[in-house]
């Protein structure tokens, strides 16, 4: 078995943010296991020219699967194309985004192969020559060094932890034979509704801007897109205000909502639950802002405000467009 | 119609967590365990598409210890007919997990098998897909809402920045996501019922999970922070610091 495969996904013709931090730690690990990096990318047509550039983060080989059919995921086609890549050519382990996508077909392609799966993985190492990574468990509160039995071993990486890094090679583009990813067709995809505005997933973003039940009413969240706007981050939100229906459960940051490790994370009239702490404290740096100088979340921030936010985010809003120019 | 709900014992989210001695479990004392939130919301969507169909059979499954008999009967006051509890050691997760419902599955029919979109002690989001992959079944992931007609489900999928609608035909797995099935409280009717619906217990065919946990450790301290200031004046100060200091702006 050889090889480190790097899944690297595209979607609507654009290579994705976390197919270079994925080729990133598909390089780590290569060069501490004395491998090659041979991504993998799955697309419709453009797809190939688009992967070009993987090659700068390291990628060895690139291997490409183009079609029309190949355009919208499918569950079943992607992993009939990526089982038969590992069977063709050996991979010893498999690395795929912990996107919405990698989480969908990382497993699946792990229980065909017979083999186990870590998810989210927030470290990747060697220990006498076997790949050993470390992912979170209990939303954060704790974390698992986690071995691997058998080959390959698969696993996906959390966004926004593996900093892309340029290390470049000159990889061809290599056709993969699709036409065989046949037989049921399973879960169909027919259509993709985007979300209104074209916004960005908190998951992703390098700012987020969250809001709790201070902000004592849904319209106040204009004060946090604002702000957000400003800084070109996402707005998260707590828990009880999703269920309260202020804001879509795809913006929810904590233990049953989306765990998030941006740059910057903006805490807004959210008291600090460990539930909602467990999504958000491995974020790089923490602001609160609140009126409760006791409230939970100053513990964990790295900056605090106590005050009333009703006045105290406007001004940052001004503060930060001045400051954008 | 029938469906089976696979549903785990896991501790409560405002749990603290604790390493045991062992360094590879965790320590259960005053902890507080629950149904995992999202197979909360499987069971909810079992329950709410039966009353739609007018009628069928809810199963659930289980992997785990004896205890997780409570979450099984949580189930069934919620409304499911019969349980199983597939007896495990508590920290069987992943591949294994999979192999012992599959196992369980094969000996069933069902239209659909739910599952929650991930369990919130070992955030694999896995047992679903890999079921999946182990029957043969189509699956979709992180589905809010569903309907069913005449053997064909379409169903809402949560992805970055929007929603995928998908089709699959029944039999078939999905795994569900916080979305239209808020799960109802169990009434006290419900609890008295549950009493005497049928709970069986088996042992779990597991196999090994094939990730091997060689250590817990808790997350690294953040240094303690500090209070810039009160009020909007202190917010210059707060942005000098983000930019000068942590770099951030």
């Amino acid at each position: 078995m050889s090889g480190i495969l790097a899944f690297a996904e595209v979607r609507e013709g654009e290579v994705r943010r976390s197919s270079y931090e994925v080729v990133t730690a598909a390089r780590e690990l290569a060069d501490q296991l004395g491998e090659e990096v041979h991504a993998v990318v799955l697309g419709g047509p453009g797809t190939g020219e688009a992967a070009r550039e993987l090659g700068r983060y390291g990628a060895d080989r690139i291997f490409v699967g183009e079609s029309e059919e190949l355009g919208v995921y499918n569950a079943s086609r992607f992993r009939s194309v990526v089982v038969e890549l590992v069977r063709a050519q050996g991979c010893r382990v498999l690395v795929f985004p912990a996107s919405a996508m990698g989480k969908d077909l990382a497993p699946r392609v792990a229980a065909r192969l017979g083999v186990g799966y870590a998810a989210e993985c927030t470290g990747l190492g060697v220990e006498d020559g076997q790949v050993v990574a470390t992912r979170p468990k209990y939303a954060g509160k704790l974390f698992a060094r986690v071995g691997f039995e058998g080959e390959p071993a698969v696993l996906s990486i959390r966004a926004n932890i593996f900093t892309p890094r340029e290390a470049e090679r000159s990889p061809g583009l290599e056709a993969l034979d699709v036409s065989t990813a046949s037989g049921d067709l399973g879960a169909i995809v027919r259509e993709v509704r985007a979300a209104a505005g074209r916004k960005l997933d908190v998951t992703e973003a390098p700012i987020v801007v969250s809001g709790g039940r201070g902000l004592r009413d849904p319209e106040n969240f204009k004060l946090l897109e604002e702000l957000a706007e400003a800084l070109g981050a996402a707005v998260g939100a707590s828990r009880a205000v999703v269920d309260a229906g202020w804001r879509p459960h795809a913006e929810q940051v904590g233990q049953t909502g989306k765990t998030v490790a941006p740059q910057l994370y903006f805490a807004i009239g959210i008291s600090g639950a460990i539930q909602h702490l467990a999504g958000m404290r491995t974020s790089r740096y923490i602001v609160a802002i609140n009126k409760d100088p006791d409230a939970p979340i100053f513990k964990v921030a790295d900056y605090g405000i106590v005050g009333d936010l009703f006045e105290i985010v406007p001004r940052l809003t001004e503060e930060v467009r001045k400051l954008r120019g | 119609m029938k469906v089976v709900v696979c549903v785990k014992r896991v501790p409560d989210t405002e749990a603290r967590i604790r390493i045991a001695s062992d360094g590879t479990s965790i320590d259960p004392s005053g902890v507080k365990f629950v149904m995992n939130p999202y197979d909360e919301f499987a069971v909810e969507a079992a329950l709410k598409h039966r009353e739609a169909a007018g009628g069928g059979e809810v199963g659930v499954l289980s992997v785990g210890g004896p205890e997780s008999a409570e979450v099984l009967r949580t189930a069934l006051a919620m409304g499911a007919d019969e349980a199983v509890l597939l007896k495990a050691a508590e920290q069987a997760q992943g591949l294994a997990v999979a192999r012992a419902i599959a196992a369980e599955l094969r000996q069933r029919e069902y239209d659909l098998a739910l599952f929650g979109m991930k369990a919130i002690d070992d955030d694999l989001q896995s047992v679903g897909p890999m079921v999946a992959e182990l029957l043969d079944l189509p699956a979709a992931t992180a589905i809010t809402e569903f309907g069913l007609e005449g053997g064909t489900v379409t169903a809402q999928r949560a992805i970055e920045g929007g929603v995928e609608v998908v089709e699959l035909t029944t039999p078939c797995i999905l795994t569900i996501t916080k979305g239209a099935y808020e799960p109802r409280y169990a009434s006290l009717k419900g609890i008295m019922a549950a009493k005497k619906k049928p709970l069986a217990e088996k042992d779990a065919e597991l196999g090994g999970a094939g990730i091997r946990e060689i250590a817990l450790e808790y997350p690294p301290e953040r240094q303690p922070g500090r209070i810039v200031g009160e009020g909007p004046d202190a917010v210059p100060e707060l942005v000098r610091l983000l930019r000068e200091e942590a770099k951030a702006l």
